[in-house]
C-alpha cells in the first residue's frame, strides 16, 4: 500500500514535469534541434567537408555522438535545474513538502522529469542527424546505458544546483561556466588522441570525455577511453550524487529554515 | 475526546540565532475550532510551519491524532492540511492541475482526484476558473484555491495561517460558514487571524502566542470573562479643549469631540452618564473602541513586554 502510494506521487511529479516542459516546447524542445541542426549544416557539412576524417569517420559522422550527448546533457540538466529552482522560488515546493511524499520520491520524480527530457531532445537530434548522415547503432545496450546513465547524472546535477541557487543568477553560472566548457572540451568535436599529451591527460579529467566517447562507442564503434572502466565510474558518480542530493533534500537544505 | 494535536516543549532557533520559539506546549482535541493569536513575530506561523514540515524544529515533539511526527511521518501528515498565509501555487499552473498534482502528492489516484478536485472547487466557487491559469484569479479566489488545495487528500486536521487575510467582507462571512460547516462535519480546525473578530465568531478555544510561548491557553467564554474593563468611544456635541477628570474613570481625549473612557464592568454605565452630565458634557453616539477579544489580546500582550517597552 505504502509503496502504491509513493508510486502515485512519483507519477505526478513525473506528469507534471513532462507537461511543463511540453507547454513551454517553444523553449525547450525547440532552441535545441534549432542549434544543433546549425552544428550538422557548419561543422559537419561546411567545415566538416574540408577536414576529411575523424577517427576513422567522415566528421559528420564523428560530431553526431557528440551533438547528441551535449543536447541530453543540457537538456536533463537545465530541465531540472529550472523546474526545481521555479517551485522553490514560487514557494510551490511547499505543496511537496506538506505530503507525506518521501524525499526520495521527490528526487526520483525530478529526476525521471529531467530524463524525460533529456532523452526526448536526443531523440529529436538523432532524428535531424539522418538528414545529414546515415547511423547504424554498433552496440545498443551500451548506446541505452550510457545515454540513460548520462541523463540520470546532469539531472542529479541540475537538482544540486537548483538547491543550492538562491536567485536566477545561480541557475545559470553553473550551466555557463562549467558545463558548457567542460561539454565543449569533451570531445564533442574531437578526437583527444589529437591533443598534444599533457592536454590529452588534462582531457581525461573531465569526466564528459567518457561519456560522449562510450556513446560514441555505442553508435560507431570507436572510443578514446576504455568503456567498461568508464561505464562504472559513471555508475559510481551517479550513485555518488544521488546520495548527497537526497541528504541535502532530507535535511531541507536551500528549502527548510 | 482525543487529541488531535499534540505540541511538546516545541522549540526553534534559527540560524541567525533568533530564538522564535522557546519551548511551547499545547493541546488541541479533536473536533475544535482552536484560534491561534499573537502579535507580529510572536511564533505563530514558526509553530504551523514546524507542524507542516516546512521548519526544522530544534526541539520536542508533534503528534497529530497520536502519531508522531517524526517517527510516523506519513500518517501524521496524511491527516493534515495547511492553508498558508502567502500564495504558494505554481502560478502557471491550471487550477484544476494545482488541486489534482496536490492529491497525487498524497497519494489518492487520478480518478479519485478529479471526483475530489470538482467537489471543492465548486464548493468553493472556483469551478468556472478551473481552465484558468492560477495568476488570473482575484486574491479572494487564491485564498480560496489554497483551502480547496489543503481540502482535497480530505485532512482530519485543518490548519489556516490568517485564511481571510485581503479578503472583503462578503466573502470573508462565506468562508467563515464555509469553515463552520466543516467543524459541524467533524473537522478539526486551527487558524490564525488578525481580525480578532474572527477568532471571537469562530474558534472555542484560544490560544495566545508572544515572543515564542504561550501566554494564555483557554477557553474563549473563560478568556472574555477575564476582561475587566471596556472601552467606550463617545461622539461630543460640543468640542473640549482638554479631558474631563472623571472620578474612578480613565479618559482620553481622542480630539476635541472624540472621547474615550474606560469603564470596570462591575461598575454601571449610568454612572459615566450621570458624571458627563455633571460636567456639563452631551453625548451624540456611543460604541465600543474594539472587540472584547482585542482588548484582552493587547493587554495580555502588553503584560508580557520587558520593562522600557518591546521592539
Amino acid at each position: 500500500m505504502k509503496v502504491s502510494f509513493q508510486w502515485v506521487a512519483f507519477h505526478t511529479i513525473v506528469a507534471k514535469e513532462i507537461r511543463r516542459f511540453v507547454r513551454i516546447w517553444p523553449q525547450t524542445l525547440l532552441p535545441p534541434a534549432i542549434t544543433m541542426t546549425l552544428y550538422f549544416v557548419i561543422f559537419g557539412n561546411l567545415i566538416g567537408s574540408r577536414i576529411g576524417d575523424m577517427g576513422g569517420f567522415d566528421y559528420m559522422q564523428f560530431i553526431v555522438p557528440g551533438l547528441v550527448m551535449m543536447s541530453v546533457i543540457q537538456n536533463s540538466y537545465g530541465n531540472v535545474v529550472s523546474s526545481f529552482y521555479s517551485t522553490k522560488f514560487q514557494r510551490s515546493i511547499e505543496e511537496m513538502l506538506v505530503s507525506p511524499m518521501s524525499a526520495t520520491t521527490i528526487l526520483l520524480g525530478y529526476i525521471a522529469g529531467g530524463v524525460a527530457r533529456g532523452l526526448c531532445v536526443g531523440v529529436i537530434v538523432t532524428l535531424l542527424s539522418l538528414f545529414f548522415t546515415h547511423l547504424q547503432v554498433q552496440h545498443i545496450l551500451v548506446t541505452v546505458l550510457v545515454v540513460l546513465l548520462t541523463a540520470v547524472l546532469f539531472a542529479i546535477a541540475g537538482f544540486i544546483n537548483a538547491i543550492f541557487a538562491n536567485k536566477f543568477d545561480d541557475v545559470a553560472i553553473i550551466p555557463t561556466f562549467v558545463l558548457t566548457p567542460l561539454t565543449y572540451l569533451g570531445g564533442v568535436f574531437y578526437s583527444i588522441d589529437l591533443l598534444p599529451e599533457f592536454w590529452r591527460m588534462v582531457s581525461l579529467l573531465n569526466p564528459v570525455v567518457y561519456m560522449v566517447n562510450v556513446f560514441r562507442y555505442g553508435l560507431l564503434g570507436v572510443s578514446d577511453v576504455n568503456v567498461v572502466a568508464s561505464l562504472a565510474a559513471i555508475v559510481m558518480f551517479t550513485g555518488g550524487l544521488f546520495f548527497w542530493a537526497l541528504w541535502l533534500l532530507k535535511r531541507g537544505v536551500g528549502i527548510r529554515h | 475526546m482525543s487529541a488531535a494535536l499534540v505540541l511538546r516543549d516545541v522549540r526553534k532557533t534559527y540560524a541567525n540565532g533568533v530564538e522564535a520559539l522557546k519551548g511551547i506546549s499545547l493541546e488541541v482535541q479533536a473536533g475544535d475550532f482552536f484560534a491561534l493569536l499573537g502579535p507580529n513575530g510572536a511564533g505563530k506561523s514558526t509553530t504551523i510551519g514546524i507542524i507542516s514540515s516546512l521548519v526544522n524544529s530544534s526541539g520536542g515533539s508533534v503528534e497529530v491524532f497520536g502519531y508522531d511526527l517524526d517517527r510516523e511521518r506519513v500518517l501524521a501528515k496524511q491527516r493534515v492540511g495547511v492553508v498558508p498565509q502567502e500564495f504558494n501555487f505554481n502560478q502557471f499552473e491550471k487550477v484544476f492541475d494545482i488541486l489534482i498534482a496536490q492529491a497525487g502528492f498524497y497519494g489518492i489516484p487520478a480518478a479519485k482526484a478529479a471526483e475530489r478536485a470538482e467537489h471543492y472547487l465548486r464548493k468553493l466557487g472556483l469551478w468556472d476558473k478551473r481552465e484558468s491559469q492560477s495568476r488570473m484569479l482575484s486574491g479572494g479566489m487564491k485564498r480560496r484555491l489554497m483551502i480547496a488545495r489543503a481540502l482535497v487528500h480530505e485532512p482530519d486536521l485543518l490548519i489556516l495561517d490568517e485564511p481571510t487575510a485581503g479578503v472583503d467582507i462578503e466573502l470573508r462571512r462565506s468562508m467563515w460558514d464555509f469553515l463552520i460547516e466543516l467543524n459541524q462535519q467533524g473537522k478539526t480546525i486551527i487558524l490564525t487571524t488578525h481580525y480578532l473578530e474572527e477568532a471571537e465568531s469562530l474558534c472555542r478555544r484560544i490560544a495566545i502566542i508572544d515572543r515564542g510561548q504561550i501566554v494564555e491557553n483557554t477557553d474563549m467564554k473563560s478568556l472574555l470573562e477575564k476582561l475587566d474593563v471596556e472601552t467606550f468611544v463617545l461622539d461630543l456635541a460640543a468640542p473640549l479643549g482638554e479631558a474631563p477628570s472623571l472620578k474612578g474613570l480613565e479618559v482620553r481625549l481622542r480630539d476635541a469631540r472624540t472621547l474615550e473612557v474606560a469603564v470596570p464592568k462591575t461598575r454601571p454605565l449610568n454612572d459615566l452618564f450621570v458624571a458627563l452630565g455633571e460636567k456639563g458634557i452631551s453625548v451624540l453616539s456611543m460604541r465600543n473602541k474594539s472587540n472584547r477579544l482585542e482588548e484582552l489580546f493587547l493587554r495580555l500582550v502588553e503584560r508580557n513586554l520587558p520593562a522600557g517597552g518591546g521592539a
